[in-house]
């Protein structure tokens, strides 16, 4: 450091030499505010009175940053920062090109509402437990996870995000958490084990860890080592992150148990951080290994949506549906990563931006619903549609969202998906699609007409529902009308989808932003 | 443990290893040491002193919560990589100022920030985690 006796060195070689535009902070802003406001409600914790206040804050600053970094990315392409002055591939890259920028975008917004949720959802004990410090800490892991441009960073984002994750998932400490959470905890660790392992071997093989010189690398030195083993591993990790079958069944083990708004957000975000990593290293590491694996991600994919769908059909509690239905469209964006055309593709990123709102919604829904039938059981359920005509239409429309039927947002990606399935003529994949969509109307249907047009089954005690408050009421609302935005009006959605495709497929421009030279060339390791 | 011979050597041991940690803490830029250990021996001190007295003195004696600690260092690690927008480098680089105190030059950083952070995120949690469970014991 501070040594006395200078010594000529060229900093150009090792260090970036030009300030960062300060738009470019935007790339790390949404982590850094994540970050410091969960500092600042850990530190008042005990106050239980002020820590929503700080965490809506937190929580609408992050959006306010992924809504300008989506912006500056829209305007200007990939933007990328190298932490600490070094030049990459020594300082770890953040990087986030459309696809990063738009799943941090929906992210944020999910959060938000999840925080606007929790204010009513998430009691005083909740509160002292540290929901708001793990939610801001969660929703920030989640966030770099989708905007690091180095993958053992991207390892250390997901461990961040688990964290966070645990503790929410235990908020409260009762029996049934404690049971989900320690087959949530136990599956996750074996997953993210084998994710470390898969990028040890990456490392050892190709020398670099910087995604974008990864993708550069990879190309010339196929020979060089067990690329497809390694790629194999990738993808066993990130299906079982993302609840991909045959490993899917941690994810209705411990979804139902914690507090309505937790599963909500985890059914929203957690699960896309697995596909978004697929997508990621698929589609810009191992584009060679995943042509190899198409036909089984293809297979996987339609299986998991086809039982997931099927499990949906047979729960009798409104969550453990709701859990099958996030699995059942993990298998939908699995689709469009093994038919990896530019309209598969497209329909991917958007059934994972529709999925994200609209499970998160469904959760919500499913708190209300809850609220008011006092349980989740379905044998019970009834006559919600007498006390609440408006939550019945709300419920309608994110029902026919959840099975893609017009003419909300499900419609548009599973229409991409088909059109590209038959395109390349896996017409067994189109149909597996269409059926899963069938299968899921007919499980939502039955969840509709069970709980809202049928009679109430258990006897009136006689005290009046539940007002449901106005900030579950408000995001509720919120996060519907953005899927019937969506559904209706679906052209810009469309276009920004379309352009991830289209980025996803020539990775060339990411790799260039993070090496805007393009001249230095790491030597390459033996 | 409540022996004579430990409650009367437990302040002073716990005091030492305050300070002892504060010192790793410090000289761990550039020789062995910083922020992980440091916290680690500062929270190891202060599990002696609950062993001696319980753990409410020790609650009383820290003033804040632990947790809130482990934030507080969450919050320093936070700044000290923002502080790099003021300078026009990206996040996290290390900016170096050496003002004079009376003759004798010190050099301060943010890495040394951000180590302070480290320090109490550690401090705190693993604070946390011991008197946690040693007032179990005493159930």
């Amino acid at each position: 450091m501070a040594g006395q006796t200078q010594i000529n060195v060229d900093l150009a070689e090792a260090m970036v030499t030009t300030a960062p535009p300060l738009a470019d902070w935007l790339v790390v802003a949404p982590l850094v505010i994540g970050f410091v406001f969960g500092a600042l409600c850990l530190m008042m914790r005990k106050d239980t009175g002020r820590q929503p206040a700080i965490a809506i804050t937190g929580l609408a600053l992050m959006l306010a940053a992924d809504i300008g970094l989506f912006w500056h990315v829209w305007q200007n392409g990939t933007v990328a920062m190298t932490m600490g002055r070094w030049l990459p591939p020594f300082g770890i890259t953040f990087a986030a090109d459309m696809l990063g920028a738009t799943f941090a975008l929906v992210a944020g917004i999910v959060g938000l509402a999840g925080g606007v949720y929790a204010l009513e959802d998430v009691n005083q004990t909740g509160r002292r437990y540290g929901f708001y410090p793990f939610l801001l800490l969660m929703m920030a892991g989640v966030t770099a996870a989708f905007l690091t441009g180095d993958i053992f960073n991207l390892y250390v984002w997901f461990e961040v995000l688990l964290i966070g994750s645990f503790g929410l998932l235990v908020l409260g400490s009762e029996r049934e958490q404690l049971d989900g959470a320690t087959k949530y905890a136990l599956l996750n660790l074996v997953a993210t084990t084998l994710f470390l392992l898969a990028v040890a071997y990456l490392y050892g093989t190709l020398g670099t860890l910087n995604m974008a010189d990864i993708a550069r690398k990879v190309a010339e030195r196929r020979d060089a080592g067990p690329l497809f083993t390694i790629a194999a591993m990738f993808l066993f990790a990130f299906a079982m992150k993302a609840a991909a079958f045959p490993v899917n069944f941690w994810l209705p083990a411990s979804y139902h148990t914690p507090r309505i708004v937790v599963s909500g957000l985890f059914a929203g975000l957690l699960t896309k951080v697995g596909i978004y990593a697929l997508l990621r290293i698929f589609l810009m590491l191992f584009e060679v290994e995943r042509d190899l694996l198409a036909g089984t991600i293809a297979v996987v994919a339609a299986a998991t949506m086809v039982l997931g769908a099927m499990g949906a059909l047979a729960q009798n509690d409104i969550r453990r549906m709701l859990g099958y239905l996030v699995i059942s469209g993990i298998g939908m964006m699995l689709a469009g990563l093994a038919l990896g055309s530019r309209t598969g593709l497209s329909g991917a990123v958007f059934y994972a931006a529709h999925s994200m709102v609209v499970m998160t919604a469904l959760y919500f829904l499913a708190g209300i619903m809850g609220e008011r039938m006092r349980g989740f059981s379905l044998r019970e359920a009834g006559g919600l549609y007498s006390q609440a005509p408006w939550l019945a239409g709300v419920g309608l429309v994110l029902f026919l969202a959840v099975s893609g039927l017009p003419p909300f947002s499900g419609l548009w990606p599973k229409a991409f998906l088909v059109k590209a399935s038959l395109d390349v003529g896996a017409w067994w994949l189109a149909l597996a699609i269409l059926v899963t969509g069938l299968l899921t109307t007919i499980a939502v249907g039955r969840t509709f007409a069970f709980a809202f047009w049928r009679e109430r089954q258990v006897p009136d005690d006689e005290t009046p529902a539940p007002a449901s408050s106005k900030a579950v009421v408000g995001s509720l609302l919120g996060l519907t009308f953005l899927t019937i935005a969506v559904g209706f009006y679906p052209e810009p959605f469309v276009q920004v989808t379309d352009r991830i495709a289209g980025e996803l497929l020539s990775p060339q421009a990411y790799v260039d932003s993070v090496f805007p030279t393009g001249a230095i060339e790491s030597e390459v390791q033996p | 443990m409540r022996t004579l011979i430990f409650r009367t050597i437990a302040p002073f041991l716990s005091s030492l290893m305050i300070l002892f940690s504060v010192f790793v803490l410090l000289r761990g830029h550039n020789q062995p040491g910083g922020g992980f250990i440091g916290g680690l021996i500062a929270a190891s001190a202060l599990a002696i002193y609950g062993i001696a007295f319980g753990v409410s003195p020790v609650r009383r004696a820290i003033r804040f919560h632990p947790m809130a600690l482990s934030g507080f260092g969450l919050l320093l690690a936070a700044i000290a990589g923002m502080l790099s927008i003021f300078s026009g480098v990206p996040f996290l680089t290390g900016l170096w100022v050496t003002p004079t105190f009376f003759g004798v030059p010190i050099a301060l950083s943010t890495p040394m920030l951000f180590d302070i952070g480290v320090y109490f995120v550690v401090f705190g949690s693993i604070t946390s985690t011991a008197l946690a469970l040693e007032e179990r014991e005493r159930d």
